[in-house]
């Protein structure tokens, strides 16, 4: 128990113009982890991650913060929460630092200078301090919202697409932050549709497709059961169909090569068939050039799901 | 309670002030200055007294209280509804602040700023006209509670307004007639009997009697009504904003 820092359970929600947001959603988060929420867009992650901060309100079910709920003891579960939202909305006309101050009081904390300084070093702010917020670039404002998301110095840190808009070389120094402060033992819930993102960062993966949750599990463990892999082998003389000696094989011939053809295993199985294939091909006559093998990525593991539950 | 978050909130508004200062305080203190200049000086001296007061004194509480009410009514409504328009009012509504500490904050700040409004027409008043105050403390009381109340109208009109057009809907249309038909320029007994009737429907007509009282120690209607229809209105404000924070009515999705 002590271990779940953030229970879901069964909470749905309806928006007022009558759309199924979210249907009886039921989802664990355990203390120190970064959890990836990945979906498409319009799946509910907003929607979650605001009922979850008391941003929005919940149809029905019920959110636990530390074992304590989330709409009769505010206080407390919002102390703990920092939330980086998705759309940049900042107040313009203010400067950096009276951003960062203000956000610390409206959590109730007296001002704290040092902290204020580490954040915005850390974010590479600091000699932006005093320049209003309308001044600073996109990327530039995606990370005083960052800053201010650790005013409180939360437990817990939301992330909502942070690397909207974000150039490569930052978001690689936005992922080296987040995971200091998981060294530092906040848990991190992020959503994204960069699966580059999740697939880098996250310890454990959630699905939401829908308003539902399709599937979770630790990333490794997912991408094994997931991860087939995929053999290419690059034959000497271009094949046009594949020899009656290999038709027992799950054998597909490259369309844009077709000196190659492809053999998708599952790499964790007892019998990957390899050396059966192997044989099979010096049967046939064939002679084998090249050879490489590919792990499907996380992104492939998510179009197959997603494309799962549209059919099912 | 979260103190130091009310007082946050309270800090970022009333800031706010100082950064629009020509807009906020500059410009209702002139525009409230021409009218005792034109109708209490100019205008005023063909007119005499009413009761035992000059007309140029006469109108400086009515002028004072729409000073009041308008400035602390769209100090709270834009500071509310900007907000909302940029998306920072999440900021507020994901912090741990409860529903009197966020409309405390709001209104305490609306209020301080239409009193400074206040308090620097009546120095010039003072200058133009050598006003003095009956009762300063009655005065000063009821126009902090009129202000809190208008703030906290002026909070529901500001969560309510969709866009740009309503939120100038209500000052415009409804309060600014009000003011002027509130017996700012006249008392009510000047009036025809069907006029005289009607405005006793005014809301605002028992306002600025109220701050008149506190000026000149008479007025159309006593104190002990003036401060129970600003206490009216100030509950029934509160208890909108009450449902709006509870239900989440064009504060959440």
């Amino acid at each position: 128990m002590q271990n779940h820092i953030i229970q879901v359970n069964e909470l749905s929600k309806v928006y007022a113009d009558g759309s199924q947001a979210l249907t009886n959603i039921n989802l664990t988060i355990n203390k120190g982890e970064i959890f990836a929420l990945l979906g498409p867009n319009g799946a509910g992650k907003t929607t979650l991650i605001g009922i979850i901060c008391g941003i929005v309100s919940k149809s029905s079910g019920e959110v636990l913060v530390l074992g304590k709920d989330n709409v009769i003891d505010f206080r407390f579960t919002r102390s703990q929460i920092g939330l980086v939202p998705q759309e940049l909305s900042l107040d313009i006309f203010l400067p950096v630092i009276k951003t960062l101050e203000y956000q610390r009081g409206f959590y109730g904390h007296k001002p704290n200078a040092a902290l204020v300084e580490e954040v915005l070093k850390a974010l590479s702010l600091w000699d932006k301090k005093n320049t209003p917020i309308k001044e600073l670039s996109g990327g530039m404002k995606r990370r005083v919202l960052i800053g201010k998301a650790l005013m409180n110095e939360p437990k817990i840190l939301f992330l909502d697409e942070p690397s909207a808009g974000v150039d490569v070389e930052l978001r690689h120094d936005m992922w080296e932050m987040v995971r200091t402060l998981r060294d530092r033992g906040t848990t991190i819930i992020l959503t994204t549709h960069y699966i580059e993102e999740a697939e880098e960062m996250a310890d454990r993966i959630g699905i939401i497709d829908k308003g539902k949750i399709a599937l979770v599990d630790d990333k490794e463990k997912l991408m094994q059961k997931l991860g087939k892999k995929t053999l290419s082998l690059q034959l000497r003389d271009p094949l046009k169909e594949i020899p009656p000696l290999l038709a027992a094989f799950d054998l597909t011939i490259d369309k844009s090569r077709p000196h190659h053809i492809l053999y998708t295993y599952d790499a964790q199985a007892a019998h990957t068939g390899i050396t059966a294939l192997l044989a099979a091909i010096k049967d046939a006559n064939l002679t084998i050039s090249d050879l490489d093998t590919t792990t499907s990525s996380l992104e492939e593991i998510f179009v197959s799901i997603i494309e799962n539950s549209k059919n099912s | 309670m979260n103190w130091i978050g009310l007082y946050t909130i309270f800090k970022k508004e009333f800031e706010r002030t100082w950064g629009v200062f020509m807009q906020a305080v500059l410009s209702p203190v002139i525009s409230t200055v021409l009218y005792f200049v034109v109708f209490g000086t100019a205008i005023g001296s063909q007119i005499g007294s009413v009761g035992s007061v000059s007309y140029a004194q006469y109108i400086v509480p009515g002028l004072i209280m729409m000073a009041l009410i308008t400035n602390s009514m769209s100090a709270s409504s834009s500071g509310i509804y900007f907000q909302k328009f940029i998306g920072t009012i999440i900021d507020v509504l994901s912090a741990p602040l409860s529903y009197i500490e966020i409309v405390t904050g709001y209104a305490l700040a609306a209020m301080s700023r239409a009193i400074v409004i206040g308090m620097i027409i009546y120095v010039i008043a003072f200058l133009f006209t050598n006003i003095s105050v009956a009762h300063p403390l009655f005065s000063l009381f009821f126009a902090i509670l009129t202000s809190i109340a208008f703030a906290l109208f002026g909070l529901t009109i500001g969560l309510w307004a969709k866009d740009f057009e309503q939120l100038a809907f209500v000052p415009t249309i409804i309060l600014t007639p009000l003011s002027f038909l509130g017996g700012i320029f006249y008392s009510v007994d000047m009036l025809p009997p069907f006029w005289q009737n009607l405005t006793m429907f005014n809301p605002i007509f028992y306002m600025i009697s109220g701050l008149r009282w506190g000026f000149f120690g008479e007025a159309d209607v006593s104190p002990i009504i003036a401060t129970a229809s600003v206490l009216i209105l100030l509950v029934v404000c509160a208890i909108i904003l009450r449902w709006m924070f509870r239900t989440g009515y064009k504060i959440k999705s």
